[in-house]
């Protein structure tokens, strides 16, 4: 099915020379009428979209201060330009993030600036417009955006480097939801979150089938270990609701990740529950760019936690989810802290919740305090046929935190595996922290008809795990983001190394955690697969 | 010509005040929704006020990002900043100590201005990528800023005006006195054209990334979502049903 070439690992990467439109032919599936409508867009694309797209604009210039001041602000000065792993895996200039805005700058520049408006009183493609890059909307400007803002996966890299830190994901989240305002939305997308709004997970999965797989994870853990660790599910009066992507129940290695959350719980003794109705910790609105519904997914779980009462929200692994939940949750549905006294809304949860914890807390944090207490005892030799080197994603690394002190989302995941792994290295510095490279999959891509460019965009990661599988005998890649763990699955193989590479984090805990009541010298028996 | 000069530097003090006025309320009116600072970001305001005298001062990002850019870009603002600290004599009578202290500084800051700029510029053209991504507009920009730099230094160097006659000239403007002759020489008309023009088109053109870069709400935000509830008034909007 590949009618591509995967790029070549390069052992001194350059910056590639340009080859204009080599990606234009990459779109992904259309969203049917019915995805659309689920979401509360137009089913096809409606009949004087091109109007409808500039009041959509408008309206979001107005609503948002981000894009309003990033489309005035980008000087053109260039520093952005060889920072996007689709760039450098496929040498499409319109995949620079710069370029990748002014898809959408031109047009803001054509109805929305006084040199634009100026230029209308002299016709449609003045020189006014050629002098500053501003172009009306037309069918052929939809089809690029169509294209191109589906080749960005809102990692951020890009916005590290801009003098004004001008985020083209806030861009290219504005670019969607004003195509799916118009009728254009991506199948991917949209019809996952119909699913959220619908049953309450991405994979569609409804109650009684997650109820079995617990049931069925829980036969596996004792069966390793001889010790009964619940995977409880809508037990109300629980301590801790778990919100965690549903990849976790269904795929490998994702599934290893949910049995070391579950097995870290039984070990700090606190009583724990997943919902039904909120299943899902992934919150695909954010790819969007649509407030509305992320709202509306964000409230499942809000609603979740007040159904269950339960006093404190950690959440899984997952890269853009904890973004969701770490910067957004409290804002779109009151769940964190510190609201107003007379913000009824966010007070009616908050007051429920434990204030001494943070809300919503990541697992990363929750097993390093356990850690740190020294409530956790690991046999860490379990993991010495691993030499274990660990992908920052991006959601985590450039929008989100963890534990009290900046940059603390870097050290907690780390910190955790140097508990439960001898064999630890990390990646070239320039590919990791606030620098890393997305997987290549994030931001709505993940999906079969993108292939072509998740495989390209994966290159820069591919280059530096490459590095450290020949000089470090890595053998491992851990992740803690399903996304990454999906992508890195489909896309390792394309270059030459094996797929079951990428781990769980919590995997790794999981394999080397001794059990109270586990015997400490029984031989360790099948712990991945 | 005097008339003329006049009348086009109010004009253009106009718009540019006016002008940025207009931008700046347009910014702070319109709300930021999300909490979306690029991370690691200071939990704190004061780390927040660092972070971004940091960004404005030595333009942080950019030193991360590109060297070459940093360095020209870096040269041409300080440059601009000394040179536009000189001409502060032209506006005021006395002068401050501090004004009449950078004097030789802001003489050679012209140098590093237009050689900054030139750099840019040559990158602008050479290099690929930003070749790409440039507009007519961006290489018309260049062209002004260089055009106002080299006229200065010709004066300074090549062909001196009668500079006190400009001062009087321009303190006679600020007082509605248009009585005061610009002296007639070619580099101060097309010196001081160039300027009025670069100052009608700041508001209107890219140059808002001056005012842009403290609104910008990935620098500006604090790292705190969890600890502080942060909601928009639009969204604020959807939650009273």
């Amino acid at each position: 099915m590949a009618d591509f070439q995967t790029p070549q690992i390069r052992e001194y990467p350059t910056i590639p020379a340009l080859q204009p439109n080599s990606m234009a032919h990459l779109k992904p599936y259309i969203a049917a009428p019915a995805h659309q409508e689920a979401l509360g867009f137009p089913g096809e694309l409606v009949e004087n979209w091109q109007q409808k797209a500039i009041e959509a604009m408008g309206d979001l210039l107005g609503k948002y201060r981000s894009l309003r001041v990033f489309l005035d602000s980008c000087v053109k000065c260039g520093s952005c330009t060889d920072k996007c792993h689709y760039f450098i895996g496929t040498a499409d200039p319109k995949n620079m993030p710069v370029a990748r805005q002014d898809l959408l700058r031109s047009v803001y520049r054509y109805y929305f600036t006084p040199a634009g408006k100026l230029g209308q009183k002299l016709g449609e493609n003045s020189f006014i417009h050629k002098l500053i890059g501003a172009r009306p909307m037309t069918e052929a400007v939809l089809d690029e955006w169509y294209s191109y803002f589906h080749q960005c996966s809102q990692c951020r890299r890009c916005s590290v480097f801009c003098p004004y830190g001008i985020d083209t994901a806030e861009i290219s989240m504005a670019a969607r939801e004003i195509m799916d305002r118009v009728g254009r939305g991506q199948k991917y997308c949209n019809e996952i979150l119909g699913k959220v709004h619908k049953v309450g997970n991405n994979l569609g999965l409804p109650g009684p089938a997650l109820e079995d797989t617990l049931a069925g994870l829980e036969e596996d853990i004792e069966m390793e270990t001889g010790v009964k660790v619940r995977l409880p599910v809508d037990e109300e009066g629980c301590d801790i609701l778990l919100i965690t992507p549903s990849a976790d129940f269904f795929a490998e290695p994702h599934m290893d990740g949910l049995i070391g959350y579950a097995k870290v719980f039984h070990e700090a003794g606190v009583s724990w529950t997943l919902s039904s109705y909120a299943s899902e910790g992934a919150n695909f609105s954010m790819f969007i760019g649509s407030y509305a519904n992320l709202k509306k997914a964000a409230e499942r779980i809000r609603k979740a936690a007040i159904d269950l009462k339960v006093k404190r929200i950690v959440v899984g692994e997952c890269g853009h989810a904890w973004r969701v939940a770490y910067s957004f949750w409290n804002t779109a549905a009151g769940i964190g802290a510190g609201a107003d006294p007379d913000d009824k809304y966010a007070q009616e949860l908050q007051k429920q919740l434990d204030p001494r914890y943070p809300i919503p807390q990541h697992i990363c944090e929750f097993t390093w305090d356990l850690i740190r207490q020294g409530k956790l005892k690991f046999d860490k030799s379990r993991n010495d046929h691993r030499v274990v080197t660990f992908h920052d994603s991006c959601n985590v690394a450039r929008a989100s935190r963890m534990g009290d002190k900046p940059g603390g989302q870097f050290e907690i995941p780390r910190s955790v595996i140097k508990s439960v792994v001898n064999n630890y290295v990390d990646m070239d510095p320039d590919t990791i922290h606030e620098k890393t490279f997305c997987c290549g999959g994030g931001g709505g891509l993940l999906t079969d008809d993108l292939m072509e460019i998740r495989v390209k965009g994966a290159l820069p990661r591919m280059e530096a795990l490459k590095s450290v599988v020949n000089q470090n005998k890595v053998t491992n890649l851990a992740a803690i983001c399903a996304i990454c763990k999906s992508q890195f699955t489909k896309v390792l193989p394309y270059y030459d190394m094996p797929m079951d590479m990428v781990v769980s984090v919590h995997q790794l805990v999981s394999d080397a955690l001794i059990l109270k009541g586990q015997e400490e010298d029984e031989p360790q028996t099948a712990a991945a697969e | 010509m005097t008339g003329f000069y006049a009348a086009l530097f109010w004009i253009a003090t106009l718009v540019l005040v006016g002008g940025l006025a207009y931008r700046i309320y347009e910014y702070a009116k319109t709300p930021a929704p999300l909490k979306i600072p690029t991370t690691p970001a200071p939990t704190t305001f004061v780390g927040v006020r660092l972070r971004m005298l940091r960004e404005v001062l030595l333009f942080e990002s950019l030193f991360k990002g590109n060297k070459w850019i940093w360095l020209f870009g870096w040269m041409f603002h300080v440059g601009l900043a000394l040179v536009l600290l000189r001409h502060f004599r032209y506006f005021q009578e006395p002068v401050w100590g501090i004004i009449a202290f950078i004097q030789p500084f802001g003489m050679y800051a012209g140098f590093a201005m237009v050689g900054g700029l030139l750099g840019l510029w040559a990158r602008r053209i050479v290099v690929e990528r930003i070749r790409y991504i440039s507009n007519p507009s961006d290489h018309l920009m260049l062209a002004l800023l260089v055009g106002i730099g080299l006229t200065g230094l010709g004066m300074k160097f090549v062909s001196h005006t009668d500079i006190v006659s400009v001062k009087a000239f321009f303190l006679g403007l600020q007082r509605f006195d248009f009585s005061q002759p610009l002296p007639s020489h070619p580099l101060l008309y097309i010196h001081l054209g160039l300027v009025a023009m670069l100052m009608i088109v700041f508001p209107f053109s890219k140059l808002l990334h001056a005012p842009g870069v403290f609104f910008s709400p990935t620098r500006n935000q604090v790292d705190n979502p969890r600890e502080k509830r942060h909601i928009a008034p639009w969204a604020a909007e959807l939650e009273r049903r």
